[in-house]
């Protein structure tokens, strides 16, 4: 059935395309995963009351880090 | 109002335009890799290769982008030790794992190709060795940043290591025309214009921006994710002076 559509190399092709999506896929779900776990971290910390010295400085949690 | 490179040092404006950024960003990667895969699987088999050539559609672009990205880093590199740019070791370090990503996928891409058409997996010639090599120094600059904890003080080394591994990009690109390799020479960006037939290069050109949209997407996501990992680390620095 592939063979017919893609020709008798057709395990090569689907191969290339899957690992492709496959690498792809990881490498969004890696940005997504770690931004949940920086922005968990940085919550935790500021709900302790810690600041970092430049926004204590600046009296804006936000500003440059 | 235009934001220039200076205006960007700022991390939490930088943040806020890659807040905005990114789903414009997102979503134009997404249709274009959903008109260039329809290209795709419209487009002729090869005379000589039949169907196999459908390879070519993602092998390139993730050889480009290979380039690409390292090409990215180098100017991050100079940015660092040059302007000495507060975002600029952040753009180098983000980088670093989405170019490994995209130079892993042309070395395998690449095998899956040459043994059918080759009747091999791997040569070492100069080109498939320059990118293995290529490869090998994202692997580095990445052990490098991980090895350092402080940001700050792994900065000025992996900007020197960037800038020599540099010298590996007109390798990677030339190696074909200087030496005797198995890879095919380029038939895209040359002098003489594309040796490739319209029907093939279109969706080639479509795939090849998707990718490069894709990379410049993830590669601001990184970086809003270093920014955060270095504000944590300064607030954990805060504590622990605090704690003594």
């Amino acid at each position: 059935m592939l063979t017919d559509l893609l020709g008798p190399h057709a395990g090569f092709i689907v191969a290339s395309y899957g690992l492709t999506a496959l690498v792809i896929a990881g490498l969004i779900a890696w940005v997504l995963v770690d931004h949940g776990a920086q922005k968990r971290q940085l919550a935790a910390l500021e709900s302790r009351g810690v600041r970092r010295r430049s926004a204590a400085r600046t009296l804006d949690p936000e500003g440059a880090a | 109002m235009a934001l220039s490179i200076t205006a960007l040092a700022n991390p939490t404006r930088f943040l806020g335009l890659v807040d905005r950024a990114v789903p414009w960003l997102a979503g134009l990667t997404a249709v274009l890799f959903a008109v260039g895969l329809v290209l795709t699987a419209q487009s002729p088999a090869d005379y000589q290769q039949g169907e196999t050539v459908k390879i070519m559609y993602i092998h390139v672009p993730a050889a480009w982008l290979s380039m690409f990205t390292y090409g990215l880093m180098t100017v991050s590199a100079l940015g660092t030790l040059v302007w000495r740019h507060p975002l600029a070791d952040v753009s180098a370090k983000a980088a670093a794992p989405i170019g490994a990503a995209f130079t892993f996928l042309a070395l395998v891409t690449g095998s899956l190709w040459g043994k059918p058409m080759w009747g091999t997996w791997w040569v070492w010639d100069a080109r498939l060795t320059s990118v293995l090599v290529l490869f090998i120094m994202y692997l580095g600059l990445i052990a490098l940043w991980r090895t350092i904890e402080d940001p700050s003080r792994a900065a000025r080394p992996a900007a020197v290591l960037i800038l020599v591994g540099s010298v590996n990009l007109p390798i990677i690109k030339f190696s074909v025309d200087w030496w005797n390799t198995l890879h095919q020479p380029a038939s895209v960006f040359r002098m003489d214009g594309p040796t490739i037939d319209g029907s093939m290069l279109t969706p080639l050109l479509v795939m090849a921006l998707a990718f490069t949209l894709l990379m410049l997407t993830l590669h601001l996501l990184a970086m809003r994710n270093e920014v955060l990992r270095r504000r944590v680390r300064a607030i954990g620095l805060v504590t622990a002076g605090g704690a003594r």
